[in-house]
Formats: C-alpha cells, structure tokens, sequence
C-alpha cells in the first residue's frame, strides 16, 4: 500500500544543511498497522509528513496505492499530536469539515459522522463545542475527522502524546478495534515502546542523525491487544526490552 | 466503550463566582468617586458654576430631561451610524490589504498618516466640506473608528494557529476553502478586540465632530451649556456621555460572547 524508496530529507538553515533523513526504505502492505520509533531528532514526523504529500522529499520516492505522492491526497488520512480542531465549530460540524472541503453528499456524511462519533463513545457530545471537551475526547473527535474521509492510509504523527496515561491506554485500545474493523492501513509515529509494542504488526525503528533504518521489529501476537492484562506478556517484555536497547544504545555512524 | 472523562471545570469558573463580587466592586467603585466629589463640594465650599454637587447635577438631570435624552439620542446615532460605516469599510479593507504583500505595503503608511491627523482640526474642516448636518459627525466618527478595526482585523487574519493552517494543508483546500473555513472565522476574536476599542473612540469623535457647526447632540449640549455658564448641565451631559459609552462596550462584550464563546478558550 505505502513504499517508501531511498527517501532522504535534508534542510537548508541558516547554520547549514541538516540531514533529517538518509536513505530510508519500507513497505507497509494493505491493511497493515506499522508503528515508527525513535529518538527525537530521528526524522520520524518528517518521514510521515513527507508520506502525508505535506513537504516533498530532497530524493527518493514514496508511492501510496501505486501512485506517487505529488501533495496531500484524499486517500491519506493524517491526525496530528494536537487535536487541531475548529473552535468554532460543534463537534459533529468539526467531523464533517473534510466532507465539506470534498463536497460529499450532506446526508450521507453526517449518518457517517453520527456512527463515527458513536463508535468513540462521543454520542451525546455531536453540538458540543470544542472547549468543552477533556483533551482525550478532543482527540478522539479529531481520529473521527481523519476516519470520515475514509482513507485508504491513515498517518498519524504521536497522537496521544499530549495525553495522560490512562487516556492513552483507554485510546490505544480504542484505534486497535477500529483499525481490526475498517482494515485500513496505519504509519503511526510515536516515542512509546509500549505504544508500539500494543498497536503495531511490526515496528520499525529509526536511528537518529541523520534518520536511518536501523531495524524492524515483528510483532506476532494475537488481537486484540492490551497492556496489563494478556497471555502474552513474557513475549511482550521481550519485545518491549529488545526495542527498548535498539533505542537506547548508539550506532556507528559512517559519514 | 464508555467516556469517563468529565468536562474541563474552567468553563464553570464564572458562573461558580457569585452575584456580588462581581457586581459589588463597580458599584463599590462610583460611589466612592461620587462621595469624594460631593466631600470636596462640601468642604472647600466650591462655586456651582466651577464644580456643582452631585445633587445639583442630579437636578440639572431631572430637570432637563427631555433636553438631555433628546441629545442623547442624536450622539447615539452618529455614533452607530459612524462605527457601522467604519466596519463596512474597514472589514473588507482589511481582508484586501491581507491578501497582497504588496498592497500592505501600499495602503498602511497612508493609513497611518490618516490615522497621525489630529481629529479636533478635521472636525472644522469637515463641515465647511459637508456642511452642518449630520453627515459630518457620522463620519468624524468613521475617522477616528476605521483605524482599530483594519488593524485588528488584518492582525486576526495573518496569525491563525499555525495547527489549523496545517490541517487545511492537509485537507487540500483551496484559496477560498481556506479563507471561509478557516482564516475568517479564526480572526473573529480579533476583530472585537478592534471592535471594542473603536467604540469607545467613536462616542469622543462624534463629541469632537458636535463642538464645531452644531445645534444638537451631547456635545453641543456641553458646548452651549458651558457657555452660558450652566456647569451643572454641561456635567449631566458628560455623566451620559460616559454612561453612553460604557453601555455601549458592554454590549459589544455581550454580542462577543454570544457569538466567540470559544474564544481565548481553546
């Protein structure tokens, strides 16, 4: 669904050129949920923006269903770490709003919008306004905005960053079954070996300045997943222990 | 899967804060004022004609009602009439002079030098060019109101959250998706801080505008009543005067809530 070709960034300061991302390679298969770790500095919300069409890359490709990505596409969903809602506009109104920029029949995306927020536990909240919200359900209202679209690729840059423990762990969970229900294909980019751990088939971990591809990491256990309580929990420590010392100890870098 | 998180208690905060200290320390505040006025009337025994009493203009108030309301009235409408044209012009300026680099460039020093002109030494200007009506007052008061409003408008139209921009990116909107859906509505909150601002202005420049070639409004009232030596009247017109535009701000407040109840909240 997503291949990523011999993708490198690099940006023109003021005090020179910095290399965010060198050489980086990958396929994601349709249906597929592919978490990227690392470091800050990494180049992993670099590599998403540029799947996104939001900067284009210095060189390489980067091909979504077969077609290159030339700027942002209707097939591409993207959530950021913060919500990024419209203020002003009601719950349900904030849901449709990419309905309304791709003039889609009106009915028939708020039925959409109505299952969507229902599907996040958010019924009840469709006219309430933004700041009225706790920031999980702001989240949550803006993972409905990302889905409505019906995106064949959802990218999502550390959503649940900004949130405390337990929300996070309740959203995780959440995105898990929603993703086992549309089958749909998920880059999700995080700084949580937990996170990664719980929500993704592999994991692939990035090294730091420049980004490289340091190493994926499979996950092979059985969904739904969730943190505390599982049968798995000796094969999750392992895991969550090999991806914690890729993290952790430095590669040679051959410049 | 159920929502267990509770709403944010800020939103609360207002209302949780009772009737009286919210109203007490306003209130608090004029009756001080009034008694230390009426204190050094008393006092120091001052002539009526240099600082009346309270009580006195009181009486002027009460006596000269239908004289006072009556001017009341026609400052309140060269007022509104003056601050509506200021946002008619002002509002679309604004979104002109956001859209080109260039023509920001072109039209702020002017409006800056418009804005340098003392508005007293228009005023006399202004009725040998349009005569003694109305229509000079109304657009005294577009003067002095036309300047916070472009400025602020422009401001709240070149700073929208740099996350909101971003998503409209995202979503591929067009120039006008962007500008309808987006920018327009996030520069709402500041278009009121101009709003606000040029109200408060546009009573003083419809004032200004009646103490030259006038024969009514408050302006004229405190003019002529100065004249003849009635200070005690001159005073009630000023009481209104201040009356008139506080309620006029607090209004505009009022209007803002209802429509920017989100404002400085997200």
């Amino acid at each position: 669904m997503i291949e990523i070709r011999n993708v490198s960034q690099i940006y023109r300061t003021r005090a020179g050129e910095v290399e965010a991302l060198r050489e980086v390679s990958l396929e994601v298969a349709d249906g597929e949920f592919v978490a990227i770790v690392g470091r800050s500095g990494c180049g992993k919300s670099t590599l998403l923006r540029l799947v996104a069409g939001l900067q284009p890359a210095t060189s390489g490709e980067i091909t979504v269903a077969g077609t290159p990505i030339r700027g942002p596409r209707r097939d591409v969903g993207f959530m950021f770490q913060r919500p990024a809602l419209l203020p002003w506009r009601s719950v349900v109104d904030n849901v449709l709003l990419p309905t309304e920029v791709f003039r889609q029949d009106r009915r028939d995306a708020r039925r959409r919008a109505h299952d969507l927020l229902e599907l996040v536990g958010l019924n009840g909240f469709e006219k309430r306004l933004p700041h009225e919200l706790s920031g999980g359900m702001q989240q949550r209202v803006s993972l409905c905005r990302a889905l409505i679209q019906q995106p064949r690729v959802l990218l999502m840059d550390e959503p649940f960053s900004a949130l405390d423990a337990l929300t996070r762990a309740d959203l995780s969970v959440e995105l898990q079954r929603l993703q086992m229900k549309h089958a749909s294909t998920v880059l999700f980019v995080t700084h949580s070996v937990d996170e990664a751990v719980l929500l993704a088939d592999r994991v692939v971990v990035l090294s730091p300045r420049p980004g490289r591809l340091r190493q994926i990491v499979n996950i092979d256990i059985a969904r739904p997943r969730s943190l505390g309580h599982d049968g798995h929990s000796t094969e999750l420590g392992e895991l969550r222990a090999q991806l914690h010392d890729l993290l952790m100890t430095p590669e040679e870098v051959t410049r | 899967m159920t929502v267990t998180e509770t709403r944010r208690t800020r939103t609360d905060k207002p209302r949780a804060e009772g009737h009286w200290t919210r109203h007490l320390p306003p209130v608090l505040g004029v009756v001080a004022v009034v008694a230390l006025w009426w204190a050094i009337t008393v006092v120091f025994d001052v002539e009526s004609f240099i600082l009346p009493s309270p009580l006195q203009v009181a009486q002027a108030m009460a006596e000269q009602a239908d004289y006072l309301w009556d001017n009341t009235l026609v400052t309140l409408s060269e007022t509104l009439l003056g601050f509506g044209l200021a946002i008619a012009v002002g509002v679309p300026l604004a979104l002109i002079v956001t859209a080109s680099r260039m023509l920001e460039r072109t039209v702020y020093p002017l409006l800056l030098m418009l804005n340098a002109v003392p508005k007293v030494a228009v005023a006399p200007l202004l009725v040998v060019w349009m005569g003694f009506g109305q229509f000079p007052k109304v657009f005294l008061v577009f003067l002095v109101c036309f300047f916070p409003i472009v400025i602020s408008t422009a401001a709240g139209l070149s700073s929208t959250p740099a996350d909101l921009v971003e998503l409209g990116r995202s979503l591929k909107t067009n120039w006008w998706q962007t500008f309808r859906l987006i920018r327009m509505p996030a520069a709402v909150p500041q278009l009121f801080v101009g709003l606000k601002l040029a109200i408060t202005l546009a009573v003083i420049g419809a004032v200004i505008a009646e103490f030259v070639g006038a024969t009514e409004g408050l302006g004229y009232a405190i003019v002529a009543s100065g004249a003849s030596a009635d200070t005690a009247l001159a005073f009630a017109a000023m009481i209104l005067l201040g009356v008139l535009s506080v309620v006029l701000f607090y209004l505009l407040a009022a209007v803002e809530r209802f429509f920017v109840p989100w404002a400085d909240r997200s």
